[in-house]
């Protein structure tokens, strides 16, 4: 592991919404390190919580939605205190993380700009907030970013608005949004879900590129595995509010040891075989207004074995980098093999 | 954009021009009593020398083409009974002013007034600040304004030591008539503001300013507030629009010499001559606002694009 350095630590993390009356049990207690300088990827389905647990960052949960339980803890301010993110309720407080130590990028870039500024004042906005830099500096600077980001004439751009620029264009302008606000962690949530395949990669690798130029931590949320094979040094896999299996990129992809990875990398589309019908997931993702026992993957696993019904499996350590949370890896537990996709790609990575 | 304009104001001239004409040949559908103050008294052969004096008589396009001719000439005719023999221009100019100066006052306060109104609501959605808003809002338009209107007049004039009849000399007359005017409009402004910055902060471009690290207050002012304002400016040139108009009640409680119901009585008395000329001025207003209107989206939303027909929605 060449990153040892927590940024952010996650312990037993709970939130919940409150959904007139009802709760919605959100995240189920999530463990999560995120290391200094890796790029990290959250994948899961939708409504798994990746999306959640990212906004609570940065204060960015819906009104009715709160961290009931546990605690986020930031190591990458500039006094080097750590900060408890978890803790922090005035808008005051959040100020000092959103943008300056934590910054993120939409899935939809065609909403996500103000549609009546010129992208150059939204820009120059992030630089004036987080770099005390104004005016004719503000604008340079802006300038500067609107050509790292790769948007040819800058200077020209740098006076239209958002609705002059195509999708991958506006997708350009909002990372450059949040890389002006000079952040530590750059969150993405899924970048590239709203944009055609050839500006994926195209983005895929300014990202990568911006990691480098600005020392970036990046936490990126997709559901497609074949981004993250593309990105990430680590990878955690979500399945109803919960982390059920983290470890390398490379450790995910040839090793998978929960289930649900499984069954994850069985139905990507590339993975099937000609002729044959694509693998799918059946049944749902469970109720999160229910209290949920045992492992919260098992009525949709046809494996599944009977504590899997009983009793949520605890982590269990595969390497120092890789752990899953299921009771396959217990040694009582019968040997099942994964699905024949995972076996396949098990022998490529040997 | 100034061929826009230019195409812009040609078309609204036809348009205008079409309307005029059209309701000129409408009032010629009219019974001719309209022409004449002793209608009663007079024998059949005097009406027809009246009308052919005035020219009533010669063929449709003959009338149009002097109508116009006039027009152009700042002549509207006379009218022949709501002032006999008195130029419709001179009515018109007598009462107009008064009219609009009232009416864009009270337009200009209802925006003072209603727009930080609802900036203020929507900034502060279900707290205090939006509780109170929203009340003084009810209120207003629950309210039947005539009832309003009267209280305002029968305790503002003892508060303030005015008259009951207004005097346009005296600034201090004016605050209650403007007042009134204006308080259904700052009702008006400031709910649909905070309805619409309501709308607008939910939208993405919100989020990702708060993801940047904007303050609440900064993303209210510099973000939601204008979005929000898209829809409401198309609103105020039709304000400015019915100040010409008068109003009615406002105007008779305070005894204010202005439009206010001059052309219902006009129809109502056939009048024809000053009919036409304020139809012809209503025109001129209603077009120049719509006009105005445009304009106004086109410098609030770069999105909006006039002249060139790839651009805007």
């Amino acid at each position: 592991m060449e990153h040892t350095t927590p940024i952010l630590s996650a312990r037993n993390v709970h939130i919940c919404f409150n959904l007139r009356g009802r709760v919605l049990h959100a995240i189920r207690g999530i463990d999560l390190d995120i290391q200094q300088g890796e790029v990290l990827a959250i994948v899961g389905e939708s409504g798994s919580g990746k999306s959640v647990f990212t906004k609570s960052f940065m204060g960015l949960l819906d009104a009715n939605g709160a961290i009931t339980e546990g605690a986020i803890d930031y190591f990458g301010a500039d006094d080097g205190k750590p900060i408890r993110l978890s803790g922090l309720k005035k808008e005051k407080d959040w100020l000092r993380v959103r943008g300056h130590e934590i910054a993120m990028i939409m899935q939809d870039p065609m909403t996500s700009l103000n549609p009546l500024k010129t992208i150059g004042d939204q820009i120059a906005e992030a630089v004036q907030l987080h770099q005390h830099l104004k005016g004719r500096a503000a604008r340079e600077k802006a300038v500067e970013y609107l050509r790292d980001v790769g948007i040819a004439d800058p200077e020209r751009r740098f006076k239209q608005y958002p609705h002059e620029f195509s999708g991958g264009m506006r997708q350009r302008v909002v990372i450059a949004i949040a890389v002006a606000c000079n952040p530590q962690i750059l969150i993405c949530d899924e970048p590239t879900t709203a944009l055609d395949v050839t500006i994926q990669a195209q983005i895929l690798e300014l990202l990568k590129d911006l990691r480098v130029k600005y020392n970036l931590t990046v936490v990126l949320i997709t559901h497609d595995l074949g981004v993250v094979a593309n990105i990430a040094d680590r990878v955690a896999v979500m399945y109803a509010g919960d982390i059920v299996e983290i470890g390398t990129a490379d450790e995910i992809y040839y090793d998978p040891r929960h289930p649900y990875t499984w069954a994850l990398l069985s139905s990507m589309p590339q993975m099937g075989v000609k002729g044959e019908d694509l693998f799918n997931i059946q049944g749902t993702p469970p109720n999160l207004f229910a209290e949920i026992h045992g492992d919260a993957f098992a009525p949709r696993n046809p494996q599944a074995l009977k504590i899997d019904f009983v009793k949520q499996p605890p982590y269990f350590e595969v390497t120092p980098t890789h752990k899953a949370k299921t009771w396959l890896l217990d040694p009582r537990a019968p040997k099942i093999e994964p699905p024949a996709v995972v076996r396949r790609l098990r022998e490529e990575g040997m | 954009m100034v061929k826009y304009l230019a195409k812009r104001i040609g078309h609204s001239i036809l348009t205008l021009f079409i309307i005029v004409t059209l309701v000129f040949c409408l009032l010629r559908l009219m019974p001719v009593e309209g022409y004449f103050a002793n209608y009663e008294k007079m024998t059949e052969t005097q009406i027809q020398a009246g009308l052919q004096s005035m020219g009533l008589l010669d063929p449709l396009p003959v009338q149009i083409f002097r109508f116009w001719r006039d027009a152009f000439q700042g002549d509207l005719g006379v009218s022949h009974i709501y002032r006999v023999n008195v130029p419709v221009v001179d009515i018109l100019a007598d009462k107009l002013p008064i009219s609009i100066q009232m009416g864009v006052t009270a337009m200009v306060v209802s925006l003072i007034l209603g727009i930080p109104l609802g900036l203020v609501m929507g900034r502060f959605k279900h707290r205090l600040p939006d509780k109170i808003g929203t009340a003084i809002v009810i209120l207003i338009q629950a309210v039947p304004a005539a009832v309003y209107y009267l209280y305002i007049q029968m305790y503002g004039t003892t508060a303030l030591n005015v008259g009951l009849l207004f005097n346009a000399d005296n600034l201090r007359y004016w605050i209650l008539p403007v007042f009134s005017m204006s308080l259904g409009n700052i009702a008006f402004y400031a709910m649909w503001l905070r309805r619409y910055m309501v709308d607008e902060s939910n939208k993405d471009y919100v989020l990702l300013a708060r993801a940047k690290g904007a303050s609440e207050d900064r993303i209210a002012l510099r973000h939601i507030f204008r979005n929000a304002m898209v829809p409401l400016v198309q609103y105020i040139p039709s304000a400015f629009l019915n100040t010409v108009v008068g109003s009615i009640y406002i105007e008779s409680l305070y005894s204010i010499p202005g439009m206010g119901g001059l052309l219902v009585t006009c129809v109502q008395r056939h009048d024809n001559t000053m009919v036409q000329g304020i139809v012809l001025l209503y025109a001129c207003v209603g077009i120049i606002g719509l006009i105005l209107g445009d304009l106004l989206m086109v410098l609030i939303d770069p999105r909006i694009s006039l002249g060139k027909k790839e651009g805007g929605r």
